[in-house]
């Protein structure tokens, strides 16, 4: 009787091909808990300078009127051996009562008093506004090419350019949006300007995602609809994109993230510095689309390029960028809760 | 456009499909011979492309009212796609064309320029190999093609629901859950709530292109049961891999080679006494 080769089979040294696979695996897990460090790092940051701002010790425990007023300037001096902060208005009330309080030193800082009101409602209409354009327009052009055109060369081409477009960086957009809306239609910086700049910045990816859900409806829906006599429009309006909806859904959640961050694009076409008026305050219903509106992350570009930066200023930075993240999540979360309610209603 | 009653065309006096039907349905007296069947769809020497593949060779082809044809023969032997031809679903694929000859409906030439696909399509209905109800509840499934026409009365709609579902034996399985996705049924009853569709917008032909493929013995059986019902009121097209299910269920059989018709004839025949060698090697099993 031969004897076993060698008995201790299955205890041998890891071979070199193990080891390779080991140290690859290493790389690939540092690699991806390196993202989430920063990630978190970046949040966590904002998560717990941000919280000093909106929240407060004391009951209701949130800052309100970080959220309901405007932007106000903070006025810090030593009266009678305190330190006394003050936004604009209080400032001017103390100033008439005590009048001595107008020669002491005081410094004051700039949009580092008051709320963010007006930049939370400038945010969410150029949101709204131009997502429903966007969306409009790209699942419109998504229809045509994924379910009327002829595949040939020049709708390559038509694709090509749409990938093109999704590359284009976003200040390339608002410098666009300026020449074509704000001056060669003369909309000025206005609401409707910034939509169709926002909107024009996000289609690319709502385009190309439209079709890839359009793409993902079985052929067996179209067929068995045609087969029942219906045309081509009724076999897509009814049996094609309400299936469809949930993948577009989906992808217009990253065009929000998209659309409420971008500052470049709006800068020219749609967000004043400051604005005093909130949107509904306007003389007649037309004006509504031809205002300017503060916004969030120009907001936050604006705080946070003042010179000097101290503890008063990061407060407002800090605050209206966790309320932005914040509304970010809140608009995502209702759309992805759209997205499933439409996914359970038409399960294949 | 043209309305359903004036079939698919407008200018030439087309025979119109609907007046025979009434007649015919109410049988000949007895005691007379019965009358030679109707030819209801007549192809004359068919050819269709492709692109540039020929996938149907001078194919001619006569088929009577209210029978069941089937179509048997190996893979790519152009039986699917002569079945498509006949309600022109292969206009939905790219550089497909009929190169010479011509399909005629109750003598109406199909594939003329004047003739809506769409009231074709109402008239020729289809059932696909893969059953493909919609993910919506079994009732919108029925009321689909109705619907489209313009149907809406409740009373009207759950008439057809019923009657559609009786006719395709499903009435008594699904009677208390009309409301809940079709997607739910079992893949035989999914396969005969797509025949319910179809026969929901009252067609004159049924195309079906292999539909028991994907069925498991006792729900093909149901289907098979459900053709023989069918076939009193609609003509039938099937097209099948299994030969003992031509058998069964169909009156006349074509057997397709490489494109071409080799034989057509009276299902019996084609299955006892072929009269063409490769017809009969095929249906002894000798190749395919």
């Amino acid at each position: 009787m031969a004897a076993l080769v060698n008995p201790h089979i299955f205890q041998t040294r890891p071979s070199a091909a193990r080891r390779w696979e080991r140290a690859c695996f290493g790389l690939f897990g540092a690699a991806t808990y390196l993202v989430l460090f920063c990630g978190a790092a970046v949040f966590l940051t904002i998560v717990a300078k941000g919280s000093r701002t909106i929240f407060k010790a004391e009951a209701p425990f949130i800052n309100t009127t970080f959220f309901t007023d405007a932007p106000e300037s903070l006025y810090v001096f030593e009266w009678q051996g305190k330190k006394l902060e003050m936004g604009d208005r209080e400032h001017r009330a103390f100033i008439e009562q005590h009048p001595d309080a107008a020669k002491v030193k005081t410094e004051s800082y700039i949009y580092a008093a008051g709320g963010i009101f007006p930049c939370i409602v400038g945010t969410v209409l150029l949101v709204v506004g131009s997502m429903t354009i966007a969306l409009v327009l790209g699942v419109c052009a998504a229809v045509y090419l994924n379910e009327y055109a002829r595949d040939g060369a020049f709708i390559r081409f038509v694709r090509l350019a749409i990938l093109n477009l999704a590359g284009v960086p976003s200040i390339v957009f608002g410098l666009f949006g300026f020449g074509m809306f704000v001056i060669f239609f003369g909309w000025n910086v206005s609401l409707l300007s910034g939509w169709f700049t926002l909107a024009f910045m996000v289609l690319p990816v709502i385009i190309t995602a439209s079709e890839e859900s359009l793409k993902a409806v079985p052929k067996g829906f179209r067929e068995g609809s045609l087969a029942l006599g219906a045309t081509k429009w009724q076999t897509i309006r009814k049996n094609v994109l309400p299936y469809a909806l949930p993948g577009i859904l989906t992808s217009s959640i990253l065009g929000i993230a998209r659309v409420a961050g971008e500052t470049a694009p709006i800068m020219f076409t749609a967000a004043y510095v400051v604005r005093d008026k909130l949107p509904w305050q306007v003389e007649k219903f037309s004006d509504f689309f031809f205002q300017g509106v503060m916004a969030l992350p120009y907001h936050i570009y604006v705080v946070s390029s003042k010179i000097p930066q101290n503890e008063y200023t990061e407060r407002v930075q800090y605050g209206t960028a966790l309320v932005f993240l914040l509304i970010v999540a809140v608009i995502a979360t209702a759309s992805i809760l759209l997205r499933n309610n439409l996914r359970n209603r038409y399960k294949w | 456009m043209v309305t359903a009653a004036t079939l698919m065309e407008t200018r030439s006096p087309a025979p119109n499909l609907r007046p025979t039907m009434p007649a015919a349905a109410t049988g000949q007296p007895a005691g007379t011979a019965a009358p030679a069947a109707e030819v209801l769809i007549d192809i004359d020497h068919l050819d269709f492309f492709y692109g540039a593949s020929q996938a149907l060779y001078d194919v001619s082809l006569r088929l009577d009212t209210r029978k069941v044809t089937a179509f048997i023969g190996p893979s790519g032997c152009g039986k699917s796609t002569l079945l498509r031809c006949l309600n022109r679903m292969n206009d939905l694929i790219d550089g497909t064309r009929v190169a010479k000859g011509s399909i005629k409906i109750r003598g109406v030439d199909i594939n003329r320029p004047d003739v809506d696909v769409i009231e074709l399509r109402k008239r020729v209905g289809m059932v696909f190999q893969k059953s493909n109800p919609f993910p919506k509840s079994i009732y919108e499934n029925i009321t689909y093609g109705l619907r489209l026409q313009g149907a809406t009365t409740k009373a009207r709609l759950d008439e057809v629901v019923e009657k559609s579902l009786r006719g395709a034996a499903l009435w008594e399985e699904v009677k208390d859950r009309l409301h809940t996705s079709g997607l739910g049924l079992s893949g035989g009853q999914q396969q005969r709530l797509c025949i319910a569709r179809a026969i929901a917008v009252e067609p004159e032909i049924i195309l079906m292109d292999e539909p028991c493929s994907a069925l498991d013995p006792l729900a093909t059986a149901k289907v098979e049961e459900l053709i023989h019902e069918l076939k009193t009121k609609f003509t039938i097209i099937i097209v099948t891999h299994n030969m003992q299910q031509a058998a069964r269920c169909s009156d006349k059989t074509a057997f397709f080679y490489i494109g071409r018709l080799i034989e057509y004839a009276d299902t019996q025949q084609i299955f006892m006494n072929p009269s063409n060698p490769q017809t009969e090697a095929y249906v002894s099993g000798r190749f395919g």
